[in-house]
């Protein structure tokens, strides 16, 4: 039982209304014996649990991160205590570190949004060595030679029983594009720049790639959009690719539910003809999304450390190398996809990355409806994750996003409307953009919101709402938002005053998805035939078992926990 | 000026974190509080009093810090990180990354040091008398960020990858060295008194580095320049005379590698691609 907390569910209507949550079985419940177990939380602010939609945290990029940057574990390393393991890494922790961090920042899931296929046991090896968090990761299918060849033949239901065999087989949660043909395109040494342009050896386009993807996400019912990282990621004057891919499949929006997902949006808002002509293409892409149901967002700002770019956008990455002219890695994965890795350091006094900056921001605070625009760093991208009471601090107040440019490249933040914007989050607004929306996306019913029957996940924060003034005060939040009060994960108390008390392990959430009977039985015809021409694997040793994963946690299409 | 002496109470057989150890961490404090400074025994948290007896004296005023350790301190690890000023001597062999990343002061080893040695330094001093291992003034694993400043005198030889990542300051080691000699420099001076194994300044975009003795080899990607009698090493004037080698060119660098011509009678032939 929580009593008296201030209570900030935006998905039950609640906005800071001091009430009583039981607990029971793990789940939140109506009411509890008058003996329970009971945590004051009196003047303090009372939120479900953190469900981050886009953070790289596991698989076989993160730790080629990991090999790549001995130097990131020097620098950031926390000893082991009775409870918890030791662990190093500022912005690719190890998996153990990574889960206490999120816990202590009062987040219970996580999802890992960039698994190629062939490496998703890798990933889900990863995935169960992270403790305190539930998780869930997303498949790459932008570039996958099935895909694009039951596309071109305008196979969609081929496709989709490709799709969903593959989501069984990896333990995936959703459609992740990236770079539609353009990573394929790289194995050739090549790029796509364009939405009509052709793959390279196939007759497709990544029109038809978001297209198929998008209609075979709706066949199957997934509970999340497609999730697309657009062409031309990091390259000036992106901004009208970005919203073009919005627009490409506007006539498939179903029931008032996103069809896309557009992931780290900062990358993708540029606008300018070079570097030196930079600038913010926020207010169009913001603008469209306004004007469009069918599209969410995240962020992907950026903080200004020192931290690791990793993307399967092979392309992009070496672009960046080539940028920095330090080192990288680069990966070819079969028919599948790639990945690049390149270190980088945001610096305030830096051009484009003050306007990169500018540009997170500005999208979150143009974008109007907060159940369609989330908080990320795209960690590490943009920056690890532990910077998000930071990036909350920036958004519940102008002073705090005064103070930040006074530092930073001057004729960048002159060339950005981010001075001129005077919104600032409330805390029901940022509850949405870290939890309750975030949950929504994703179609995780039981989590991001506080009602009867949900998962008992909740963040505690030593704040309150009722009496801060986060636009002033908005250090007292951030050092709040640093180290939650108390977290509870599934009905038990695994932080207390920002530490771990308890270590518990989470679980992966995966889709059983099936096609229609009819295509599944063709399906399984076709499946060793397309091993055998395009693989080093077989078919039967490319499924991973569901005992494999520490806790499964399969979800049926449609809604409901199998 | 204080002087603190520092005795292992016993023979270490586990690593020993002891970056506590700096004339900063030590000043204005009293020996108990010296010695209820944190340190690590392998993996496990102790303080530097259940490692050490400690002496503490006065000598002639001033606020200068002279710590001195006696006896075996190859297992302690760090010692002298970051430090500012003062002075540290280790009376016997000392361990890893003694004087990481120091930014002034001095440090003396009368014996062998281990690997590491005054990594990314900024400013300040080292001497030891005996040899060093590996990565003597180099970057931490991974980082671009060598040694920036100072100086680094070795009397005996070091180990492999001499100056990685070096961007200044001067190193001189008395006798031979490994192989990898200044890889990846981009500026400062390596003096080597005796002789060099292969690869010497791999990757080199900058910097210079003097080899007395024998150089293995010259790695393909580095092209001769000139030949001449003498160069200058930090505040000295060394004679040579020597071949002077450009590169390394994979880098597109302007490093240069000046090689004792007497010592090294296999590398004559260059001399007909000198104009």
């Amino acid at each position: 039982m929580i009593r008296n907390g201030i209570v900030v569910d935006p998905a039950n209507d609640v906005d800071c209304e001091v009430r009583d949550i039981a607990i029971g079985g793990g789940k939140i419940v109506e009411g509890v014996s008058p003996s329970a177990k009971v945590i004051d939380a009196r003047g303090m602010l009372v939120m479900p649990g953190g469900v981050d939609i886009h953070s790289h945290i596991a698989g076989s990029k993160t730790n080629a991160a990991r090999m790549l940057r001995p130097e990131d574990h020097g620098r950031d390393f926390e000893r082991k205590t009775a409870l918890t393991r030791s662990g190093v890494g500022h912005s690719i922790p190890s998996t153990f570190t990574t889960g206490y961090r999120y816990a202590r920042m009062g987040y219970t899931t996580v999802i890992e949004p960039a698994t190629p296929p062939l490496k998703a046991r890798h990933t889900h090896e990863e995935l169960n060595d992270i403790p305190m968090i539930d998780k869930a990761c997303f498949p790459l299918f932008g570039n996958n030679w099935h895909v694009m060849e039951y596309l071109e033949r305008g196979d969609v239901e081929g496709c989709a029983a490709y799709v969903a065999w593959m989501l069984r087989s990896t333990k995936g949660y959703a459609i992740k594009i990236v770079n539609p043909g353009g990573v394929e395109a790289w194995h050739w040494g090549g790029n796509i720049r364009g939405l009509d342009w052709e793959v390279p050896h196939f007759d497709i386009t990544p029109r038809e790639i978001i297209r198929g993807l998008c209609r075979v996400n709706q066949m199957l019912k997934l509970p999340h959009a497609i999730h697309v990282h657009p062409n031309n990621l990091g390259k000036p004057g992106n901004y009208s690719n970005t919203i073009k891919t919005m627009d490409c499949v506007r006539d498939m929006a179903q029931d008032g539910r996103a069809a896309i997902h557009i992931a780290h949006c900062q990358f993708t808002s540029f606008k300018g003809e070079d570097w030196s002509t930079l600038r913010s293409g926020a207010e169009e892409v913001a603008g469209y999304v306004n004007a469009n149901r069918h599209v969410t967002i995240d962020m992907g700002q950026i903080i200004f450390t020192a931290t690791t770019t990793m993307t399967a956008d092979g392309p992009f990455e070496y672009i960046l190398h080539k940028l920095q002219g330090r080192k990288w890695y680069n990966a070819d994965i079969e028919a599948e996809t790639g990945a690049g890795i390149v270190p980088v350091v945001y610096k305030r006094k830096n051009f484009v990355n003050a306007t990169q900056w500018a540009i997170g921001l500005e999208l979150a605070l143009l974008v109007k409806d907060p159940w369609r625009i989330y908080m990320t760093t795209d960690h590490p991208n943009g920056g690890p994750f532990t910077a998000y009471p930071r990036v909350i601090s920036w958004l519940m107040s102008k002073r705090a996003r005064e103070g930040a440019m006074k530092g930073m490249n001057q004729s960048a933040i002159r060339k950005t409307n981010l001075p001129s914007l005077d919104r600032e989050y409330s805390f029901a607004e940022v509850a949405m953009a870290t939890r309750a929306a975030t949950a929504r996306a994703l179609g995780l019913n039981d989590k991001g919101h506080l009602g009867e029957g949900a998962d008992a996940d909740v963040a505690i924060y030593r704040v309150n709402p009722k009496e801060v003034d986060p636009s002033n005060d908005y250090r007292a939040v951030r050092k709040a938002m640093r180290r939650a009060a108390y977290v509870i994960k599934e009905g038990k108390m695994v932080v207390k005053d920002g530490e771990v008390v308890r270590a518990i392990g989470g679980r992966t959430f995966w889709v059983d998805a099936r096609a229609p009977d009819a295509i599944e039985a063709r399906y399984r015809g076709e499946i060793s035939k397309g091993f055998q021409d395009y693989y080093t694997v077989q078919a039967e040793n490319y499924v991973i078992a569901e005992d494999y994963l520490a806790r499964s946690a399969p979800i049926s299409p449609g809604g409901g926990g199998r | 000026m204080t002087e603190v002496v520092l005795r292992p109470k016993g023979r270490f057989s586990v690593p020993i974190e002891a970056s506590a150890i700096t004339p900063e961490n030590f000043a204005s404090k009293t020996p108990e509080q010296m010695m209820a400074l944190e340190a690590w025994e392998g993996n496990r948290r102790t303080s530097l009093g259940s490692l050490f007896d400690v002496e503490v004296g006065e000598v002639d005023g001033g606020e200068e810090i002279a710590i001195t350790i006696v006896g075996d301190a190859s297992k302690l690890r760090r010692v002298g990180k970051g430090m500012r000023s003062g002075r540290l001597t280790i009376e016997g062999r000392a361990g890893m990354y003694l004087g990481e990343a120091m930014r002034g002061g001095t440090v003396t080893v009368s014996g062998d040091a281990g690997s590491w040695l005054g990594a990314h330094m900024r400013g300040g001093a080292i001497e030891v008398k005996g040899d060093a291992g590996d990565y003597v003034g180099s970057a931490p694993r991974g980082s671009g960020r060598g040694m920036k400043g100072g100086q680094i005198l070795v009397h005996g030889s070091a180990g492999n990858e001499l100056g990685c990542w070096m961007r200044g300051g001067f190193i001189r080691i008395g006798e031979d060295v490994g192989q990898l000699a200044g890889i990846h420099m981009l500026d400062g001076t390596i003096l080597v008194g005796g002789d060099a194994e292969a690869r010497t300044g791999a990757q080199m975009k900058g910097g210079r580095i003097v080899v007395m003795g024998r150089a293995e080899g010259i790695l393909p990607s580095f092209s001769i320049e000139e030949a001449r009698n003498a160069v200058r090493a930090g505040e000295e004037r060394v004679l040579g005379p020597f071949y002077v080698f450009v590169g390394d060119l994979t880098e597109d660098g302007v490093g240069r590698l000046y090689i004792s011509k007497e010592r090294n009678p296999h590398l004559r032939f260059y001399e007909s691609y000198i104009e």
